[in-house]
């Protein structure tokens, strides 16, 4: 429900302030007519209050009801009408407390037709003010709640982007856990210990939550571990990370995937050896980080890479409102994914524009 | 009994090895890292039943069997698969979900005794199925004497039947596939390749000219020259699928 225009202060003095004034015109005026000063004291202060409760009544009546905009002359009819019940009363109580002036009487009788254009015109402009306030409160409350649907299906996204479980690496990891634990019990063990601490990290809920990128480094290692494991000598992982690297802050889980998806490119798209380098450096303010597979130029595509890059882009957008954070270069042998982490502070400023 | 195991994971390839143990009878005679060895394992060993992964390097399971003139019994194991797990029920082919214990081991092992011979025809129709999947309708493998050849749908000029094989013919010359052309039509992206003849079917992005040719019928002729018969009614599907 819009709140009234009357519950604010400054609004409050402003309603205030017209009325003192409507009252002192109406006073002086009817002096300028000719009453004496107490019938005209008598006459402005009832026309005025009757006049104030009338407008505090047609203020709360639109309040609960907000006409359609064709349906304005429904407005004009009940300002019409509240005017007609306006005179009758206000004659009424006029006659009854200043009816024993001298040519009273005759003056508030030749006086109607001004009395009715008067009180029309302000409780019309109380009518139209209004209208005007309660629409843009409307207006107010949709925009806060479109906004607040955005922000929590921006957070339901981050987390499902998140989320991807890659069932066919769950899976085969169980089943290269399954074969050790006959051959090689120790090193299942160790398997199942580095799967499970690697699938907690990925179910973790803080969903904007900015880690140091040594951190993303070592669940980065757990992964590694885990996929040696199952692809054994043609899975050769190598690291070129610059020291100022290791404390800038990263979107948690951001380059994971990218690694996932050289991993799965290198190993399904070629055969043999498969060199996965990545390479991180600090420059120009940012965390340019490089993820390099090898490619074969005859291959096509195997289904479902790109998923992984997707989502990488789509979590960069979201959270600091920029397109240009994501590189692909394909060349005859290699496959290079660039890409570059601004500072943690554009994060922010980016989610209080988007907000603002 | 001859068995090879075809899986990129050499730990998948152990817990198989691992399962075999207790079937003296079934000897390995080789284990295969990829499609393309295993090909050639296949060819040497004639196998009487492969173990056989999906998803591996360059090549996927399916498409190795094509390539296969000969197709040994197959029990495909993976571990995750929407599309081929969809295939297998369709066919009632038994498959290996990994990972898997040596009891539903050893029933897929009774299953392939019981109808050894039988599965032949299964297989045929399971890779009909599957070679319909999104990844494997965008490009087909062939094999060139004892190469195999990964084709990307789009460097395909256009396809013509010849007998019981279908002649892809590309920038490099053309090759055999045995398939038909009623497959192709079917799998290959109808936007792309249109049937403009019934022993033909063209790249409509190779088009360069349309032109008439005897009395009712029309030629298409490609950017790299060459020439694709077109009947009338090839030639309606053509404009359509052109816009012109």
């Amino acid at each position: 429900m819009a709140s009234s225009p009357l519950s604010q202060t400054r609004f409050r003095i402003i309603f205030g302030i017209s009325w003192v004034i409507v009252l002192a015109d109406l006073v002086l005026m009817l002096k300028w007519f000719g009453q004496p000063w107490e019938a005209s004291l008598i006459d402005s202060s009832i026309s005025t209050i009757t006049l104030v409760l009338l407008s505090l009544l047609i203020m709360n009546t639109l309040r609960f009801y907000t006409p359609r905009r064709e349906r304005y002359v429904n407005i004009l009819a009940w300002c019409l009408f509240l005017m007609g019940i306006w005179l009758a009363f206000s004659h009424w109580l006029l006659i009854l407390a200043a009816g024993h002036f001298e040519g009273y009487r005759q003056f508030l009788k030749s006086s109607m037709p001004v009395r009715g254009s008067i009180g029309l015109l302000i409780l019309g402009c109380i009518a139209l003010i209004s209208v005007v306030w309660f629409n843009s409160e409307e207006q107010k409350q949709t925009d806060q709640r479109k906004t607040d649907a955005e922000k929590l299906s921006k957070e339901a996204e981050l987390f499902k982007l998140r989320q991807q479980l890659q069932p066919h690496f769950l899976f085969n990891s169980l089943n290269s856990i399954n074969a050790l634990i006959s051959i090689k019990p120790d090193e299942a063990r160790k398997m199942v210990q580095q799967l499970s601490d690697f699938l907690r990290g990925t179910m973790r809920k803080e969903e904007n939550l900015f880690i140091r990128f040594s951190d993303e480094l070592e669940y980065l290692k757990l992964y590694l571990e885990i996929e040696k494991v199952r692809f054994g000598y043609r899975l050769k992982p190598q690291m070129d990370i610059a020291e100022e690297a290791l404390s800038w802050k990263i979107p948690a889980l951001l380059v994971q995937p990218l690694m996932e998806n050289a991993i799965k490119f290198g190993l399904y798209g070629t055969t043999g050896e498969v060199t996965i380098l990545l390479r991180a450096r600090v420059i120009d303010k940012h965390l340019v980080v490089a993820v390099m597979n090898p490619f074969d130029a005859d291959m096509q595509m195997p289904e479902g890479t790109g998923f992984g890059l997707n989502s990488v882009k789509r979590r960069l957008y979201l959270l600091f409102a920029r397109n240009d954070l994501v590189e692909i270069n394909k060349e005859k042998n290699s496959f290079v994914v660039v890409i570059r982490i601004p500072a943690v502070e554009e994060a922010i400023e980016a989610s209080r524009a988007a907000t603002a | 009994m001859k068995i090879i195991i075809v899986d990129d994971e050499p730990l998948a390839r152990s817990i198989i090895r691992e399962y075999l143990q207790k079937y003296p009878e079934l000897e390995i005679v080789q284990e295969c890292s990829d499609g393309f060895e295993g090909v050639k394992a296949i060819q040497q060993h004639q196998p009487d039943l492969i173990f056989l992964d999906i998803q591996m390097p360059k090549i996927n399971g399916f498409e190795m069997l094509e390539l296969l003139d000969e197709r040994p019994a197959v029990i495909f194991t993976t571990a995750f698969d929407e599309y081929a797990i969809r295939a297998f029920e369709a066919h009632a082919i038994d498959y290996l979900l990994k990972p898997f214990n040596q009891e539903r081991f050893d029933k897929a092992i009774q299953k392939w005794r019981d109808q050894a011979g039988g599965a032949q025809k299964n297989t045929n129709e399971l890779l009909e199925t599957a070679s319909q999947s999104p990844s494997q309708s965008q490009r087909v493998v062939v094999k060139t004497g004892s190469k195999i050849k990964i084709i990307p749908a789009q460097d395909i000029f256009f396809l013509e039947a010849a007998d019981d094989y279908v002649k892809v013919h590309t920038q490099e010359g053309s090759f055999l596939k045995n398939k038909t052309m009623n497959h192709f039509e079917k799998t290959l992206d109808p936007q792309q390749f249109v049937r403009s003849h019934r022993s033909y079917i063209v790249n409509v992005q190779q088009i360069t000219r349309i032109d008439p040719y005897e009395k009712d019928n029309h030629i298409a002729i490609l950017k790299s020259g060459g020439r694709v018969p077109v009947s009338r009614n090839g030639y309606a599907k053509l404009r359509a699928v052109l816009g012109l």
